[in-house]
């Protein structure tokens, strides 16, 4: 039967190497022009150089614009988890009148073009009379994020197993207690994953940014700014870096998960003995 | 098991939230739709001039015809590119496919803005295609209709969604009972034909979410327009914003955003109505 499926995968193999090169030329020309003296663009790249990382080692704009970026990252993170996860628990496990309209309503943000959430968002800040700041975004990431978070957890939520909550609080524990020593650590994996997801998306966000900037920019912001201006590889250059950060992010994530995984199944294996 | 306090205190604050930060703005986004400014003022005189004008002014309609003729191409083209790919690696099975699978997603990792910067320095008149192909003596002058054009923002969009069209696919794919393939191919069935009747049916719920995603992401984009666009790429988002800005009527772009909502709306539950009817196979 394998025979018989392989067999015309001769095409799919060259549709498969084809779309990854449509995938990866971006990212490669990116990555090449940050090292071309002449500015982007132009066949073939010639005399490469550091000079644009150094260029950019003494830019101040952009790195302050890459702290505002972490500090709204990371308080989207928080937000995003802090209400994300009691949604997705009460998704899980409360009745209440309009809980269809309610998931609807919190799983929006998720397909929904940032220009929306964006646009909305600012009209309630003018309406309340709200200064846009760096604030402003995090409410609005978080707004737009929570949705990441509820998806995730809720997944983790389906094979969580209840009769530990039970077993807890049968033995005399408050729901507290049961929160912080079963719930929470029985949904870690779901919770770093959610978490790592929202500071990318966070980090990289801007539809939604865009309407709600005020006077401090976010790292897209500062790059789209520029962008305007005209096109130097100074923005390659950043953008390399944070490419090979998110690589390291994303390799550290799954060793931790490889990790934390083969923990699991050691755990399962002494219990099955 | 658990108590009604229980349940309030996980159902409130987020419930708090979204009324708050979702519910409350769309209905503002509602009420700004139907005032209107005057000397850039916005006045609270309630009306249905903005709608009107979104009739009667062809531009609108026009732009907006666009958008969707961009948006529907650009999910043809994620589905084309995604779906095969999703199948080799699921279905037919390759001895690294968790590597090539994780290859899909990296690009993700890589800004949005940045990967349309990148086309947009890899399209242009002084591009690194066109100065490739003249560097290998293909073409002798540049060509102008790579960058600024709807073409340039389907290639774009195309390369930001694919991802995004080829993930609920594969998920979709994995899910098939292998058992179910042997059977048709043991009864008989051609690999065309097993592919037809077995595996294209039961991956139509991953293909209906990826086609969505991909449309209403695209539908609503204006970064990409704005980068690579050009006047003849310009998108409905891109009026939008416009209005916001430039134009400062803020009333007529919420009537604009208010539409792109209740057409996003009514895509997402139709195609939720079909994945229910074909999920169930």
């Amino acid at each position: 039967m394998r025979s018989n499926l392989q067999r015309g995968g001769g095409w799919l193999t060259v549709h498969a190497v084809l779309l990854y090169a449509f995938l990866y030329l971006p990212i490669a020309v990116l990555i090449l022009y940050s090292f071309n003296s002449e500015g982007v663009g132009g066949f073939p790249p010639h005399d490469l150089t550091l000079s644009w990382y150094r260029t950019l080692g003494g830019d101040d704009a952009i790195w302050s614009s890459v702290l505002n970026s972490l500090l709204v990252a990371l308080a989207s993170v928080s937000l995003a988890l802090g209400f994300g996860m009691p949604a997705a628990l009460a998704l899980d496990r409360a009745t209440f009148p309009g809980k269809t309209l309610f998931r609807r309503l919190v799983l929006l943000p998720l397909i929904l073009p940032g220009i929306i959430t964006g646009l909305s968002l600012l009209m309630l800040f003018a309406t309340a009379g709200m200064k846009l700041s760096l604030m402003t975004i995090m409410l609005g990431h978080g707004t737009a994020l929570i949705s990441v978070a509820t998806t995730e957890i809720f997944a983790g939520l389906q094979t969580f197993d209840r009769r530990q909550e039970e077993a807890s609080l049968d033995l005399g524990a408050n729901y507290w207690q049961t929160f912080w020593r079963i719930t929470l650590p029985n949904l870690r994996l779901p919770m770093i994953g959610a978490a790592l997801l929202i500071f990318t998306l966070s980090m990289d966000e801007i539809a939604v940014s865009f309407f709600l900037i005020g006077r401090d920019n976010t790292l897209p912001l500062e790059i789209w700014s520029r962008l305007r201006r005209g096109i130097t590889p100074e923005i390659n250059a950043i953008s390399t870096i944070i490419f090979v950060f998110s690589l390291i992010m994303i390799l550290l994530w799954y060793r931790l998960r490889l990790r934390m995984e083969s923990k699991e199944i050691a755990r399962e294996l002494i219990s099955a003995v | 098991m658990y108590s009604r306090g229980y349940k309030a205190a996980v159902a409130i604050p987020p419930l708090a939230w979204v009324m708050a930060f979702l519910l409350i703005p769309y209905a503002l986004l509602l009420c700004y739709s139907f005032w209107m400014v005057n000397e850039g003022q916005i006045v609270r005189h309630w009306n249905l001039a903005n709608y009107r004008e979104l009739v009667h002014q062809p531009l609108y309609v026009a732009v907006l015809f666009r958008s969707m003729r961009i948006a529907a191409m650009v999910t043809a083209l994620t589905l084309i590119l995604g779906y095969p790919l999703a199948y080799y690696l699921s279905i037919i099975g390759h001895p690294r496919k968790d590597l090539l699978y994780q290859l899909v997603i990296i690009p993700l990792w890589v800004s949005y803005l940045v990967r349309a910067y990148a086309w947009k320095t890899i399209l242009g008149t002084a591009g690194v295609l066109n100065t490739l192909l003249q560097y290998l003596h293909v073409t002798s002058q540049p060509m102008g209709f790579l960058l600024y054009s709807p073409f340039a923002v389907v290639v774009t969009l195309t390369h930001i969604y694919t991802p995004f069209a080829f993930l609920p696919i594969y998920a979709s794919l994995e899910h098939i009972p292998r058992n179910l393939i042997e059977a048709s191919h043991d009864l008989g069935a051609s690999r065309f034909k097993t592919f037809w009747r077995v595996v294209f049916p039961l991956s139509l719920p991953g293909v209906f979410a990826g086609g969505t995603f991909a449309f209403v992401l695209s539908l609503g984009d204006f970064l990409a327009p704005l980068l690579v666009g050009g006047p003849s790429g310009i998108m409905i988002s891109n009026i939008v914003q416009n209005q916001f800005g430039v134009a400062d009527n803020r009333p007529l772009g919420a009537a604009i955003s208010l539409c792109m909502l209740v057409l996003i709306v009514g895509i997402l539950s139709a195609t939720e109505r079909l994945e229910k009817r074909w999920g169930r196979v």
